[in-house]
């Protein structure tokens, strides 16, 4: 009797009128905002930290502002600003939810990258710079790698958070897997679709951890004696 | 070569330097000693600008570093620089510490770049290690390293900020001989160090520091058998001691 209501309510939710695509194509549009976004936000971040440790006071200037305003703002009203006000001239919402998103994590990114470079032995500068590297080239070959790999865990927590704060792009009306899930819910009053979002985003952070964990220990190989 | 005219460095209100006026010469092996906190690092990393001096000047081969002009990087290509951590760099191989510089800096060919690295190798006595980490190594294969790391950019002078001191004791004649090695070949090598055998054996002079400044200098024979400054006996006289 039970499973039977049970069964009525999945098929409702998911199978009846191919529901289930609605919430693999909100998955789509979630991982595009999220990876998007990743890209945006590292090369961002990558620059604002650079500007941030430049010892050029204008530069300093503007990466604080911004880290400022980013970090002391919620990304929702980010988000709406970004969509019906900075960007009012583009039609395409995943793009402006990848440019919203990505100046977000920018902001985050550019700290990690910063605690990265920080925690790399000031000695490695002294020798890359004994040899005749400029300052980029430092950065570049010397420097910059080994950050990342000190900032790469706290990276993935990044990602990670990324991933599931893209939810709130239904404020945009873009019909990412929450919004899937929320339509469905709301066509059918049950709370099946929501519970199948739920257990998506948790599947693939699972998946990210492990992938994480693996990228983590090969670029640690040369660190094994 | 190596021209320095009343080199001043401070740190906040310490005077670390105190008007260095010195003249090395090419192919002159110089070994700096003296207690810690006498100036003797300070002074070498000088004359790479590792350290930016406060006042005075400094030439090389006839260059003036100091001018604010002067490119810095162009004149670190041809001075070498091994430090007490060795400072390898850990995400490359030791193949990879030898050709960055050659192939970033002189656009060198990596098959070029590698049968140098090789050739330096085998001057350290370390080509079964081309290809592993740095990690992997021990204290004085590091150290043997980042000598040949130096000696890839063919450099014209070499500093040696206490190579040894970071190395078990069994390690320290490893690194020495390499650096006997270069000294019987002539490179100019200015050198910071507590081996005082060794700078007996290498050295054409040997300068004293004490309080920021070159107190005494001369040949090993001179300055370690008939030390003229009192500082200077106490000083030998200590280490003498320890030994």
């Amino acid at each position: 009797m039970v499973f039977a209501e049970l069964y009525d309510k999945i098929y409702l939710s998911l199978i009846y009128a191919d529901r289930w695509k609605q919430l693999f194509q909100g998955l789509g549009v979630t991982a595009e905002i999220t990876l998007g976004a990743l890209c945006v936000g590292i090369v961002l971040g990558v620059l604002i930290c650079l500007m941030k440790i430049s010892g050029n006071k204008p530069l300093q200037w503007i990466a604080d502002i911004y880290l400022t305003v980013i970090r002391g703002t919620p990304m929702v009203v980010q988000l709406l600003i970004m969509w019906y006000f900075v960007l009012v001239a583009m039609d395409n919402k995943v793009l402006a939810a990848i440019i919203a998103f990505g100046i977000n994590s920018g902001a985050y990114v550019a700290e990690i990258i910063r605690g990265g470079i920080l925690a790399v032995d000031y000695g490695q500068t002294e020798a890359g710079r004994s040899l005749g590297l400029n300052y980029v080239q430092n950065m570049r070959y010397i420097v910059l790698p080994q950050a990342f790999k000190n900032a790469l865990p706290p990276l993935g927590n990044e990602l990670i958070t990324l991933f599931k704060e893209t939810a709130i792009v239904g404020y945009i009306a873009l019909k990412d897997l929450t919004r899937a899930a929320d339509t469905i819910r709301s066509a059918t009053y049950s709370p099946v679709a929501l519970f199948t979002a739920a257990l998506l985003y948790l599947l693939v952070v699972l998946i990210l951890t492990r992938l994480l964990a693996i990228f983590e220990r090969r670029l640690r190989a040369s660190d094994k004696r | 070569m190596i021209s320095v005219e009343n080199l001043c460095k401070t740190f906040g209100k310490l005077q670390v330097l105190n008007g260095v006026t010195e003249h090395i010469e090419k192919g002159e092996q110089v070994v700096i000693i003296g207690p810690s906190g006498s100036g003797k690092s300070t002074f070498l990393r000088c004359l790479n600008l590792l350290e930016i001096p406060t006042s005075g000047k400094i030439f090389i081969e006839g260059e003036e570093i100091t001018d604010p002009h002067h490119d810095i990087n162009r004149l670190r290509q041809k001075m070498g620089m091994v430090f007490q951590q060795f400072n390898l760099f850990p995400h490359y191989s030791v193949l990879g510490n030898i050709t960055l510089a050659p192939m970033k800096l002189k656009k060198m060919k990596a098959k070029d770049a590698e049968d140098l690295a090789m050739s330096l190798l085998s001057k350290v006595g370390l080509t079964a290690k081309a290809n592993v980490y740095p990690a992997q190594l021990s204290g004085g294969q590091k150290q043997r390293v980042a000598i040949a790391r130096a000696l890839a950019m063919g450099p014209d002078i070499m500093l040696f900020d206490e190579p040894t001191s970071a190395l078990d004791p069994e390690m320290v004649g490893e690194v020495l001989k390499v650096m006997a090695d270069l000294a019987r070949d002539g490179m100019t090598m200015v050198l910071v160090t507590h081996e005082m055998a060794f700078a007996k054996e290498v050295a054409q002079r040997v300068f004293f520091m004490d309080g920021g400044k070159i107190l005494e200098q001369g040949t090993p024979e001179e300055l370690f058998n008939h030390p003229q400054e009192q500082r200077t006996k106490d000083f030998l006289e200590r280490v003498r001691d320890c030994k």
